[in-house]
């Protein structure tokens, strides 16, 4: 079918104005946040309701035509990138809360309701959705389902997978299934296929509701901001404060580039710029006295691990603007070059210290510029590396110092992403972390959901290191059924 | 050849544990995962069913198979990292063995399901069943970082690692956590843990049951973060009435913080227990659920849990019940018939409560089935990822029922 035929099907769905075909249109969906991945569409289909995202899916079936399903395009791993004739099916239309249930605690939502609004709107409830990405102001909450989107604050209260409680799913053939209760059974009546779904970056449909917990707002919060004069002793401070069994909120970690890249930008936060590493921890709990007593046990760990100074915010204000500098941060380091790479890698915690120091070493000996800020308490990794992407030799060197550093991670027990998923970035890194016979596992469930592999194709498994599974078994089930 | 010889020639005479168990089948007991693979390989490809066991503490083991593997070797512990708060363990490990080595590095897995104290970690994981400390430390699955498994036909998969967060691929270990072995069998579970509490303690009240349903709204609405809050029949408490126990657990400063809370929440009605009463308590909750016929598990939004309670004492009794109303999870014990089951399965599905089987006699399994009928579109999905991973049906599940 040729593309003003198939924009044309798509218009009778969706109304003209929401086709986009003229190429100044596409490019604008040709990226994600990840500079080193671009795909341009030939079509762009945004659906203005539930009812028409299921008929352009049923159409696409029906055509045998690919797609991809993309929320804001905030993700950071060219997941939501479509090429080789894939349609791209945008769901920010689908912006409704459709229902706050306060008094169980929870919300059901469309798919492309933003991360931040959700909150904004279960406050009046005491409540708000607990995960909380950077980029929250603008990413959705089907595209943090997609996949399993972590946050500053997951330490304590978990990543997307712990706060979804059911789904509906669209899949490729067009098929609407119910997936998970949204009551206390993770199941839902059945193996967990809503913990299955989360996380599998659209490969198994489309959530088209979903169904998230809530949680209460903290009454008591106390944020510290602690510099150190080494990478080192702000990891083995991480390390005290976790195996002391105080579980902070979050427990975040930038290093000195990444402090006076937000000290010199509109962020700045009073952060000290001659530290070479500072913590953001936050506390919180029900009750004052207790938020305190905890805050004071994780000062004196810090100190203990040689903390220069302390610092707590004396109110909501100075506490916002701390944390104003971490969430800006991708932002601010916007003005070290004209290009940044968000890596993403998770290490056990005690290999902090050793891991930041082997990254740093990798950066000089390519002679790049890496940044980190990042999840300290998951041992979540942000390796920011800036650079010009108009320079071939410094893009080919990125290339080489992002698989030294996922190598590095890997061998410290650790794996290749934690929150921003596979995607097309991390394809190439999947064989080092999955023999063949867990990628093939994985591409075979794949195809139970999508037999024709017709969802964000080329994503998440390298299908060259796969070993065999018994082909169609799923198609075969399915179409018997 | 018979079945036996095969498998003393693949895995020598030692993984013999039994010749004949009950059902008159041999109970093998591979050392190790590799052992369980080659196993579930030959099954596969002799046409061997196959019933999977842990310790023997928690399912019947009476389904019909020519063979029983059991993890009971797999009891080793390759990894405790205090400092990172991970561990990794072999499937056949006893929970209560565990325990005790965790305890030992200041360690602590934060699960008390249901069963006998020596129940294997791939018992728990492989039917989900949390107990009473979910309410403050989430179902069976926010507990596991990955898992191995062999599948039905030998393949040995590994899924998620030993890090805090992980979206490497697809999380398969979700499907293991309550796929109740339909899906292969585990054999290694990376787990999530915490420092061991340094202060824990338990506060009991006993009263009519709607008094302390409205006690735990309370003590939710005061905004305490209680490691449980369990409603439990005056029987499965030993008491003479309902009795709502409220654990609290972490630093001394959070406990006495929630102690003083539940005091002024609740105008100071609990009763302090003195540690060994708390663990014998909760032990007793636990095995209280193991020595009954049937034990299920049903899940509501919290503010039906009241209701689901009624409808439980309405059509099955109420003298073996405890609840998590918070988090709208009810667990029942007793014996009952399948036609009385699948009655309360077809009310509770109008209400989108789902009921999952956690252990019966076979006749009741295979009838019943753990999940029962699916929702439309979910059973054909739920089929082709069980010929995914058992191809040739070797592993012995009653999922559906009949």
């Amino acid at each position: 079918m040729t593309t003003p035929a198939l924009a044309q099907d798509l218009a009778g769905i969706v109304g003209e104005r929401h086709v986009r075909t003229a190429r100044a249109e596409r490019v604008t969906y040709s990226m994600d946040g990840l500079p080193t991945h671009r795909r341009l569409p030939d079509v762009v289909v945004l659906p203005g309701t539930r009812e028409e995202l299921i008929a352009v899916v049923r159409l696409l079936a029906t055509l045998g035509i690919s797609f991809v399903p993309r929320g804001a395009g905030t993700g950071l791993s060219g997941g939501a990138l479509a090429g080789g004739g894939a349609v791209l099916l945008v769901l920010t239309r689908l912006n409704r809360i459709l229902r706050v249930d306060a008094e169980n605690r929870m919300a059901v939502v469309e798919p492309g309701v933003v991360n931040a609004k959700l909150s904004a709107a279960t406050r009046p409830h005491g409540l708000h959705y607990a995960p909380d990405p950077s980029s929250q102001s603008a990413c959705t909450i089907g595209g943090n389902v997609a996949e399993n989107a972590g946050g500053p604050h997951c330490l304590k209260y978990g990543v997307t997978a712990n706060h979804v409680l059911a789904l509906e799913v669209v899949l490729a053939d067009g098929q609407v299934v119910d997936l998970g209760s949204p009551g206390g059974e993770p199941g839902g009546g059945g193996p967990d296929l809503v913990g299955l779904f989360v996380g599998s970056e659209g490969n198994f449909g489309i959530a088209t509701k979903i169904a998230v917990r809530l949680t209460p707002l903290p009454r008591a919060v106390r944020t510290l901001l602690a510099d150190f004069g080494s990478l080192r002793a702000a990891g083995e401070g991480v390390s005290g404060v976790i195996a002391a069994g105080i579980v902070p909120a979050a427990l975040e970690m930038m290093d000195q580039s990444c402090i006076r890249a937000v000290e010199d930008s509109v962020y700045a936060a009073g952060y000290p710029r001659d530290a070479a590493a500072v913590l953001l921890v936050e506390l919180d709990g029900h009750d004052a006295g207790a938020v305190t007593a905890e805050a004071d046990a994780v000062a004196a760990l810090l100190s203990a691990a040689g903390a220069r100074t302390i610092r707590t915010a004396a109110d909501e204000a100075e506490r916002e603007r701390l944390w104003q500098g971490r969430k800006k941060a991708f932002g601010a380091m916007g003005r070290l070059s004209r290009d940044l790479v968000v890596q993403d890698a998770v290490v056990p915690r005690s290999a902090l210290p050793d891991v930041l120091e082997r990254i740093a070493a990798i950066a000089a000996r390519h002679n790049l510029v890496v940044s980190n800020v990042f999840h300290a308490g998951d041992g979540n990794l942000h390796p920011n590396i800036s650079f010009d992407a108009t320079d071939e030799a410094v893009r080919a060197r990125v290339e080489i110092a992002s698989g030294e550093i996922m190598a590095a991670c890997i061998a410290a027990g650790g794996t290749i992403t934690g929150e921003h998923g596979v995607g097309l970035d991390k394809l190439r890194y999947m064989p080092l972390i999955f023999d063949a016979e867990s990628l093939g596992a994985m591409h075979a469930v794949r195809r139970v959901f999508d037999p024709d592999e017709r969802v964000n194709p080329g994503k998440v498994v390298p299908l060259h290191a796969c070993r065999e599974w018994s082909r169609g078994a799923g198609s075969r089930e399915r179409g018997a059924a | 050849m018979s079945i036996l010889d095969k498998v003393r020639a693949l895995l020598g005479e030692a993984a013999v544990l039994e010749q004949a168990a009950p059902g008159g089948i041999p109970r093998i007991a591979p050392g190790s995962p590799d052992a369980v693979a080659l196993l579930l390989a030959t099954a596969h490809r002799e046409g061997w069913r196959i019933r999977i066991e842990g310790a023997g503490t928690w399912l019947q083991g009476d389904s019909p198979a020519d063979l029983a593997i059991t993890t009971r070797r797999l009891d080793r512990v390759p990894a405790i990292e205090p400092q990172d708060l991970t561990a990794t363990v072999e499937a056949g490990i006893g929970l209560d063995q565990l325990r005790q080595q965790l305890a030992d590095r200041g360690a602590w897995l934060a699960l008390d399901p249901p069963g006998l104290a020596g129940r294997t970690v791939g018992s728990i994981v492989a039917s989900a069943t949390a107990g009473p400390l979910r309410q403050g430390f989430g179902p069976v699955k926010d507990h596991l970082l990955g898992v191995t498994f062999v599948t039905g036909d030998g393949r040995m998969v590994q899924s998620g690692g030993r890090v805090m967060k992980n979206v490497a691929g697809y999380d398969l270990t979700r499907l293991q956590a309550g796929g109740f072995g339909a899906f292969g069998v585990i054999v290694l579970v990376h787990l999530r843990l915490r420092a061991l509490p340094r202060a824990d303690v338990t506060h009991l009240l006993e009263g009519p049951r709607e008094d302390l349903t409205q006690v735990a709204e309370d003590i939710a609405a005061a905004g305490l973060t209680p490691a449980a809050l369990e409603l439990v029949s005056p029987a499965l408490a030993r008491r003479e009435q309902w009795v709502l126990a409220v654990r609290l657990a972490g630093s001394p400063a959070l406990v006495s913080a929630d102690e003083t809370g539940l005091g002024a929440a609740t105008a100071g009605r609990f009763t302090a227990l003195r540690a060994e009463e708390a663990h014998a308590f909760w032990m007793r909750l636990a095995e209280g659920f193991a020595v009954r016929p049937v034990t299920f598990r049903i899940g509501a939004v919290p503010a039906a849990s009241d209701e689901m309670l009624d409808l439980l004492q309405h059509q099955v009794g109420d003298e073996w019940v405890s609840a998590t109303p918070a988090a709208g999870a009810i667990r029942w014990t007793g014996d009952t018939t399948v036609d009385r089951l699948q009655r309360l399965r077809r009310t509770l599905a109008g209400l989108e409560v789902p009921l999952t089987l956690e252990r019966a006699p076979w006749g009741t399994r295979s009838a019943v089935g753990h999940f029962g009928a699916y929702r439309e579109g979910v059973g054909p999905l739920v089929a082709g990822l069980r010929h995914t991973f058992d191809p040739g049906s070797a592993l012995v599940v009653a999922t559906e029922g009949e």
